[in-house]
């Protein structure tokens, strides 16, 4: 085993890195604050990867494996980079009968991804997700912030995806 | 404290204000099963197996609470065996076991797993939930510990005693839902993270999630090869737990049941750790001296515990040059035996198999650490722990509760009661004070027993006086158990608030008695007795019956240096008891 770390984790100079220590010191001593620094950080990055958490566990004395457990509960959490967009597909009871799984298979296959993954030229993640809390426009999908509701025909989304390719 | 009156199944109880239902229904005679909770480490309510109806004042409390967690109130009143609590308690088993990895007959808990017995007093006779399981992630990398997650039960007892009781958490609960798994964090094996070993995980754990790593193979190879002499030596808090696994009380000393099992067994030669802990003092307590007399570094700190050891490694690698260069005594004794043994026998090195037998996962580990070593052979070449010769004298089918008492062999089976007490916390300390004290003074001191040592207090100081260069002089001590609290003292000499000469650590509370290779004591026994405590007062007895109690009087190790080392910190004392200690990073991807 070996008992010098190799990875290239110097983060001194990275601004991402000096933005999360500035943020760190304005919260540190207060009680709780893993969450509050991860979401942070998740901001700051798009997404918590090892380096990231290592650097937040040993600022803020807080168990790496600790962190890792509250980043994989929460869905708001990443752990691999996300798209430039992210596209929301609502699998809620409501959507799910007005057809939201055909949604999914169109955007898998436009997409060539499956859920839950980003697209090779990083440009859109695909992910299912909970009620969106709007089922008058079931199905309904959201990409970044804009709501696509009544979506009822799949043949539509090629166009709705150009949209964000420009 | 003030106290409370509850009424638990009709019976009237006063209890203090801060019980819990559980602890108050003990002192009713009420038995509350339970498989999460661990007395001060783990009281979360998580298995919901301790489930009771409550009212207070007649009002119903809602559903049914947990009682691990439940304090009494004025005027309550609890029900534990209703129709409704059986239904409940049974449901939640029956719905840990639908997904957990039910090879009773195969386990390595099969008689110790505390889910098991449960299911027996339930008397569970089916599982009516059947469906997908967790997936089977089995971490064998490293030497010390295993995890298999198809047996884990989410009980969290594991993270509670890594993360709060040793400061160090290299477990958690990870994903959500059903995915969820106690592991470490971006799926690293234990081998890989901040784990120094000390196997306080496994002691925790009620069920076979967390264990050793087994070497009881290879141990048994070695004594089928004719071409092998095949020594052991068992560490001084071992003899005061492999009882347990025979059915004695927690902490009966078995000294010499031990040594007839081991003989019996087929080793060759059975020798004892307790001969090397009298040499580590005259090493230690030699360089201790040398240390304040030459203005060496201090606080010097003790080095037999290999997960302290890693700790320090790992936490505090701006103290690597305060540990003492000592080996530990199991070290210690691997690379004599190889050496001095070897020659005045005229044995071949390379024939020896040096096996240990230790309360201690980190010391399979530490044994194959590539600094110990001499000329390539391995001071120890398999270490196991007292379950593992507990499971070979049963493998045996050696009758252990009807041997008579044996003696270890000659010449390194002889031993002083300060390499004795070298299992407790406190003991190290106390053994080097007596060594100390007299090569200070000149003299051959009556009073040896330094009750400041002793006890489970996390952190222990004292301040005792003592002739150096004929000066009186203050030597500051302090005694630390459990890595928590041995964090907390090197914070203090960090920050400059404490100036300490000597210092001892040893990684797990209450020091080795209590180690991660011991004996398994369940919650339940727990809540009766207290191993730490037994286990040491089983030391610290052995110690007493001793004739000779100083390391420096034992006559063999006063023989080896006639013979063969010359003088403690000489030069073949380097080359064979003496090592270095380096940073350890982790979390690292390659």
């Amino acid at each position: 085993m070996q008992n010098e770390c190799k990875c290239n984790c110097n983060t001194a100079d990275d601004p991402r890195y000096v933005e999360l220590k500035a943020y760190i010191d304005s919260v540190k001593g207060n009680e709780g604050i893993a969450m509050s620094v991860l979401q942070e950080a998740q901001t700051i990055f798009g997404y918590l990867p090892l380096e990231v958490q290592k650097f937040i566990s040993q600022n803020i004395d807080v168990p790496l494996a600790e962190l890792y457990g509250v980043s994989t509960f929460y869905s708001q959490f990443t752990l691999t980079p996300r798209g430039k967009h992210h596209i929301g597909i609502c699998l809620g009871t409501a959507c799910y009968v007005r057809g939201a799984q055909k949604l999914v298979d169109k955007f898998v296959a436009e997409l060539k991804i499956a859920v839950g993954e980003t697209t090779e030229d990083g440009l859109f993640t695909l992910d299912a997700t909970r009620c969106l809390g709007c089922c008058g426009l079931a199905p309904v999908i959201m990409i970044d912030e804009d709501v696509y509701g009544k979506l009822d025909d799949v043949d539509a989304i090629p166009g709705i995806l150009d949209k964000y390719r420009g | 404290m003030e106290k409370v009156n509850v009424t638990i199944n009709g019976i009237a109880v006063s209890v203090p204000s801060d019980y819990t239902v559980l602890l108050a229904a003990r002192e009713a005679g009420i038995d509350i099963p339970t498989l999460c909770y661990l007395k001060d480490i783990n009281e979360i309510a998580a298995c919901r197996v301790c489930v009771v109806e409550a009212d207070i004042n007649g009002v119903p409390m809602r559903n049914l609470p947990a009682s691990c967690v439940l304090q009494v109130q004025e005027g309550m009143n609890v029900r534990t065996n209703t129709a409704q609590v059986r239904k409940a308690v049974k449901s939640n088993v029956e719905l840990i076991l639908a997904n957990h990895n039910r090879e009773c007959l195969v386990c390595k808990r099969n008689g110790s797993c505390e889910l098991q017995k449960l299911c027996d007093e339930l008397g569970l006779t089916e599982v009516s939930y059947e469906g997908k399981m967790r997936k089977a992630v089995v971490d064998d990398l490293s030497h010390s510990i295993v995890r298999d997650s198809s047996k884990c039960i989410l009980c969290g007892r594991c993270v509670s005693v890594c993360r709060d009781g040793q400061g160090i958490g290299v477990l958690d609960f990870t994903h959500r839902g059903f995915n969820t798994e106690v592991a470490p964090a971006f799926d690293f094996s234990m081998r890989d993270v901040d784990c120094i070993f000390c196997g306080q995980c496994i002691n925790a754990c009620p069920v076979a999630a967390l264990k050793e790593k087994s070497n009881i193979d290879d141990v048994w190879a070695a004594i089928e090869d004719p071409d092998k002499i095949v020594v052991v030596q068992t560490a001084p808090a071992v003899r005061a737990s492999l009882g347990e696994e025979f059915g004695f009380p927690v902490g009966t000393p078995v000294t010499g049941k031990m040594v007839a099992a081991l003989k019996r067994i087929g080793f060759d030669k059975v020798f004892d750790t307790n001969f090397s802990a009298d040499l580590t003092i005259m090493e230690e307590g030699t360089e201790l001296l040398n240390r304040v007399t030459t203005g060496g570094k201090l606080p010097m700190i003790t080095s037999c515990s290999p997960g302290w050891i890693r700790f320090c490694e790992m936490k505090y690698p701006d103290f690597l040059d305060n540990l003492s260069t000592c080996k530990s005594p199991q070290q210690m004794f691997g690379a004599i035996v190889k050496s001095y043994y070897a020659e005045k026998f005229n044995i071949d090195p390379k024939k020896i198999v040096s096996v240990s037998v230790m309360p201690c996962t980190s010391k399979k580990t530490e044994a194959k650490r590539p600094e110990m070593q001499v000329d390539g052979l391995a001071d120890v070449d398999i270490a196991l722990t007292t379950r593992e010769l507990g499971d070979m004298i049963k493998q045996a089918r050696i009758n252990f509760p009807a041997l008579a008492d044996e003696e270890c062999d000659s010449i390194l089976g002889e031993y002083t009661g300060a390499g004795v007490i070298f299992g407790a916390t406190g003991g190290v300390m106390e053994a080097a004070l007596r060594t100390v004290a007299d090569i200070l003074t000149g003299q051959d001191l009556k009073d040896i027993e330094y009750n400041v040592c002793r006890g489970i207090e996390g952190v222990k100081e004292a301040t005792l006086t003592l002739p150096i260069g004929g000066v009186p002089t203050e030597i500051n001590i302090a005694i630390a158990h459990g890595t928590a609290n041995a964090a907390k003292v090197l914070d203090a000499v960090r920050a400059g608030e404490k100036n300490y000469h000597f210092i001892e650590v040893m990684a797990c509370p209450g020091g080795c008695v209590h180690g991660g290779g011991q004996s398994h004591v369940s919650a339940k026994a727990r809540l009766d007795v207290n191993p730490k405590v037994n286990r040491a007062n089983a030391l610290y007895s052995e110690d007493e019956r001793q004739t000779l109690r100083k390391s420096h009087d034992n006559p063999e190790v006063k023989a080896l240096y006639a013979d063969f080392l010359k003088e403690p910190n000489g030069h073949l004392s380097h080359k064979l008891l003496h090592t270095h200690y380096h940073k350890r990073d982790v979390y690292c991807q390659d």
